[in-house]
């Protein structure tokens, strides 16, 4: 990877472009002096063709790594404010709010995001964040179901991940898990749309590299939901993973369809072992 | 009798120029190369060189470094560096690379550039949405040539 890097300063320079933005790939995360970030880590078993993991923070600038040090710089942290007004607020006919069950998020959600997208038993299927928070909206709260990339829906899931942070990511992919894991991992290596493109041609066999001007990172979802630059606004896993299928020139899935699912589990499993970091920020 | 004549005449011209273009289907590779011009025509190196460094057209320095492209800006690491590529492949190579490089490097992340079906959830460009096959060909015949052409500018 340093090689890379090396080479493409050389070929920037050569191009005679000022001030290139590239990634100080060896920077440590730690969030308000106080929360240490796992961003580079040893794969895990299942994931056969990565020997080390790193988190999509070491890709980036290091104008765009600053932002996410410093809760007061990461634009991320309005959606959890505004999450947490949402959490006290009563909604629906049942008269209750989040807090009227799971009191203080801070410590009633403490490792909920580590371990989701998660097998549901009494539902009979694995569940992401989005479908765990719209189950209790309706079946609880008697409240309408929030959009999966709605403001307040990928609000609430950076304040659920917000107090989570520096915890490492722990999906289970065995027991009734294992069947939607395996869907996952055959559309991750599956060459998608008139570009022929699979997940893994970028970020597993090309991280590191650059693709225009982009720095490929290994995909890495356990910075989710993230504050992109680019749009200026937070993003949910499924709202990027439909961008990246979409830019292989292909019919892409909906959001909260059963592939894309199965997708966010086998991609949060390739990320066992780096920490949480919603919302992170990213360009 | 004579308009019928030349009616036919015309006909028959046009069948001609059409029969020079080779369709993406009919292309015929050995072990990946493609000895006779897709177009029918010669490339224009020049018209390549606008091919390869445009983000709407081939946009091949996304992928691949090219010395003699470096006021475009930003060249990517994913393909080998195409720095003598003239040196390496022969015309008929180029031109099989360009159009098809699957045909000759199996597995490759390198896109088809002149090809229309087999492809999984093929969508309509970029908008997201399904598309029926056949699908235009990311480039024309004469786009590939062009390309082919500046490929063969690039020796050491």
């Amino acid at each position: 990877m340093k090689n890379k890097m090396l080479r493409s300063v050389a070929v920037l320079v050569a191009v005679g472009l000022s001030a290139p933005v590239l990634a100080d790939e060896d920077a440590d995360l730690v969030i308000n002096e106080e929360i240490e970030i796992t961003v580079r880590a040893p794969a895990p078993d299942h994931t056969e063709n990565l020997s080390e993991i790193f988190s999509g923070w070491v890709f980036r600038s290091a104008e765009t790594q600053a932002m996410q040090m410093d809760d007061f710089d990461n634009p991320g942290m309005i959606g959890v404010e505004s999450a947490m007004a949402d959490w006290a607020a009563v909604d629906g006919s049942e008269g209750k709010s989040c807090a009227s069950c799971h009191e203080d998020a801070e410590t009633s959600m403490k490792g909920v995001r580590a371990v989701y997208p998660k097998w549901n038993e009494e539902a009979g299927e694995v569940r992401t964040l989005e479908m765990q928070i719209n189950d209790c909206r309706t079946t609880r709260m008697g409240a309408e179901e929030w959009k999966w990339s709605g403001d307040d829906m990928v609000d609430m899931t950076a304040l659920i991940s917000s107090v989570s942070r520096g915890m490492p990511m722990n999906v289970a992919i065995d027991g009734p898990a294992r069947e939607t894991w395996e869907k996952g991992k055959e559309i991750y290596y599956t060459r998608y749309g008139q570009l022929e493109l699979a997940c893994a041609n970028c970020h597993e066999d090309n991280y590191g590299n650059m693709i225009r001007a982009d720095h490929l990172s290994q995909g890495q979802t356990n910075g989710f939901p993230v504050y992109r630059l680019k749009t200026a606004s937070l993003n949910s896993t499924h709202k990027r993973f439909r961008g990246c299928i979409r830019d292989t020139r292909a019919e892409t899935f909906a959001e909260g369809s059963p592939e894309f699912i199965a997708l966010d589990l086998y991609v949060a499993s390739r990320g066992n072992g780096l920490s949480v970091e919603g919302p992170s920020v990213r360009n | 009798m004579k308009h019928r004549a030349l009616t036919l005449a015309c006909a028959v011209t046009l069948t001609g120029a059409a029969w020079a273009e080779t369709a993406p289907e009919a292309v015929s590779y050995d072990y990946g190369a493609v000895a006779e011009s897709l177009s029918g025509a010669p490339g224009d190196p020049e018209a390549g060189r606008a091919v390869m460094v445009s983000r709407g057209l081939g946009n091949c320095i996304a992928c691949h470094e090219v010395t003699a492209l470096s006021d475009a800006p930003f060249h990517g690491e994913v393909g080998p560096m195409l720095d003598g590529a003239a040196d390496r492949w022969t015309e008929a190579e180029l031109r099989g690379i360009v159009a098809n490089a699957k045909m000759m490097f199996d597995g490759t992340m390198m896109p088809a550039f002149y090809k229309t079906s087999g492809y999984i959830r093929p969508g309509d460009a970029f908008t997201g949405k399904a598309a029926t096959e056949p699908l235009p060909p990311l480039l024309t015949a004469q786009q590939i040539e062009d390309v082919v052409a500046y490929l063969l500018t690039l020796k050491e």
